[in-house]
């Protein structure tokens, strides 16, 4: 009994030896190979957190990623650098939170206050505008709420104070949610009272696609940026409400984080982005697929 | 309706088409499911063999707990994992992070319950009987732990394909610590909730069906094998 019960166990201890993932460096490199990617024994079995690797990876705020820009420009830095860019797509609240945890070595995001405070408190090297653009107030083209042509801070007090028509928030911690949180205090609203406020306001809690889904099945409205409108727009009845105001300027940083695996490739993508050729790039993309650009590029042009 | 039509022909025409990006996905997704369900298997068929051979106080406990975790989330497995492995985390100097390495352990973690627990009842269900005559025949430990192990195969292979099967269908663990990353961490799960999000409704449903035909391949080929090593 106590003789089987030892093999038993030993048995289990040695397959686990092998078996193990976490130790067993042949694993990655066998379901690597297998997709087709190169891994070089350094990234899977060193210890080492400093270290240069062959793959840098990206988190961008997912309106980057859904308009198809980041998928544009990869090949092209790829290319240019011999590396493997590794793009994850999250709301700026979550790519930040990578960035802080070292998990990434770049990111890109739409929120200048927390990327501000993400520099200062020495996660990030540098926060770089690179693009912009302005988001807008979406919502069913008969505007049941009449506020078409209003400035954003008017639009959302007269949402308020109907408490009728729905507002679909991203609710998800994400650089648009923030946005328009910032748009409800220069209302001069608290906005832990606007969420609760009634039926009316719904957190939709996922990403701007999703969202942009979520408001026109319920003919609502919504805030959104104008990539991810324009590129959702042919399956939606949403129309752009309100687009006028100061309030609705969106722009895009890059920053390489402080941790970052290999420092100097960090700084080569924000290079890349900020460079004349690519920066013509981003003033022309979209313009074939939507008819005008869905960015202007702003480099060197404080933000 | 529509949808649906439109989503079986996309899916015939990706399959038809060696649809190269649709391939590649699928091939990954089946490299990770398959090594996650024999590294989980090859642990946690012995750990629920020696559960169920042992006594000890607390096993009924034991035994409940594990058929708990049958439920448990994959996202809050995909969370734990993340915080293991992230660089600030305890394992962080491995850098398994957002790679192909990382899911496959995150599902040997969500599959092991489902292995162990139902090893467990396969041999109960089996074994009773077959135990009690092998020792009144006068068989010692061993000879009967091997041959209720032996006889209880049919049950053992059957957790072994729902263990596949939720491994291979699950997203929380393969969006948390894979990333979704294109030509390296994504799955057709992880794709499919993409596509989802970009409102490719017909996209996604050939995705699921490419998924659900590689399920079939796989338990249709572990049944065939059975079947054949029985007669």
């Amino acid at each position: 009994m106590n003789k089987l019960l030892l093999t038993l166990m030993s048995m289990v201890l040695l397959l686990w030896a092998c078996g193990n993932p976490d130790q067993q460096p042949g694993d990655a490199a066998e379901v690597a190979q297998v997709s087709g990617e190169a891994v070089t024994e350094d990234q899977i079995a060193s210890v080492e957190p400093m270290q240069s690797v062959d793959r840098l990876r990206v988190a961008t705020t997912t309106s980057l990623y859904d308009t198809g820009l980041w998928g544009y420009l990869e090949p092209m830095f790829e290319e240019m650098y011999g590396v493997e860019l590794d793009i994850l797509y999250a709301g700026t609240g979550k790519a930040l939170e990578w960035g802080m945890r070292g998990d990434v070595d770049v990111i890109t995001v739409h929120s200048k206050a927390r990327e501000e405070a993400f520099v200062a408190d020495g996660y990030g090297v540098e926060r770089v505008p690179f693009a912009y653009n302005y988001f807008l107030v979406v919502g069913p083209s008969e505007d049941p709420a009449g506020i078409s042509g209003m400035s954003p801070e008017e639009a959302f007090t007269v949402l308020h104070d109907m408490a009728g028509p729905v507002f679909v928030s991203r609710g998800d911690d994400s650089g648009t949610h923030g946005k328009e949180k910032s748009i409800w205090v220069s209302a001069g609203f608290v906005y832990d009272d606007v969420r609760t406020a009634g039926e009316w306001y719904v957190e939709g809690g996922s990403g701007m696609g999703p969202t942009l889904v979520m408001a026109d099945e319920m003919g609502a409205y919504t805030l959104t940026d104008i990539g991810t409108f324009l590129s959702y727009q042919s399956d939606l009845a949403l129309v752009p409400i309100v687009d006028q105001g100061d309030a609705l300027l969106n722009v895009y940083s890059v920053i390489a984080v402080g941790g970052a695996r290999d420092p100097e490739m960090a700084r080569n993508l924000v290079e890349f982005l900020v460079s004349p050729e690519v920066q013509q790039l981003i003033g022309e993309y979209g313009a074939e697929t939507y008819g005008r650009p869905l960015f202007h590029p702003c480099a060197g042009e404080d933000f | 309706m529509s949808h649906l039509l439109e989503a079986a022909r996309i899916a015939l025409g990706m399959i038809l088409s060696g649809d190269g990006v649709v391939y590649s996905i699928a091939l990954r997704t089946m490299v990770i499911a398959v090594s996650a369900t024999i590294i989980s298997s090859a642990v946690f068929i012995p750990l629920g063999s020696i559960i169920h051979f042992s006594s000890f106080t607390g096993r009924r406990l034991l035994v409940s707990m594990i058929q708990t975790l049958y439920s448990v989330p994959t996202v809050l497995v995909g969370m734990l994992v993340f915080l293991l492995i992230s660089r600030a985390g305890p394992l962080g100097g491995m850098n398994l992070l957002f790679t192909p390495a990382a899911i496959v352990a995150g599902d040997v973690l969500l599959i092991a319950p489902i292995i162990m627990g139902l090893t467990i009842s396969a041999l109960e269900t089996g074994g009773r009987e077959l135990r009690d005559t092998a020792i009144s025949l006068g068989a010692g430990r061993g000879r009967m732990v091997l041959k209720v192990l032996s006889e209880s195969r049919q049950a053992i292979l059957t957790a072994v394909l729902m263990a596949f099967g939720r491994s291979v269908s699950e997203v929380g663990v393969a969006i948390m610590v894979g990333g979704n990353i294109a030509g390296y961490t994504r799955t057709l799960t992880t794709a499919i909730v993409l596509e989802v999000g970009r409102g490719e409704t017909a996209y996604s449903i050939a995705l699921g069906i490419i998924l659900l035909i590689l399920a079939m391949v796989v338990s249709i080929s572990v049944n065939t094998l059975q079947h054949r090593r029985s007669r």
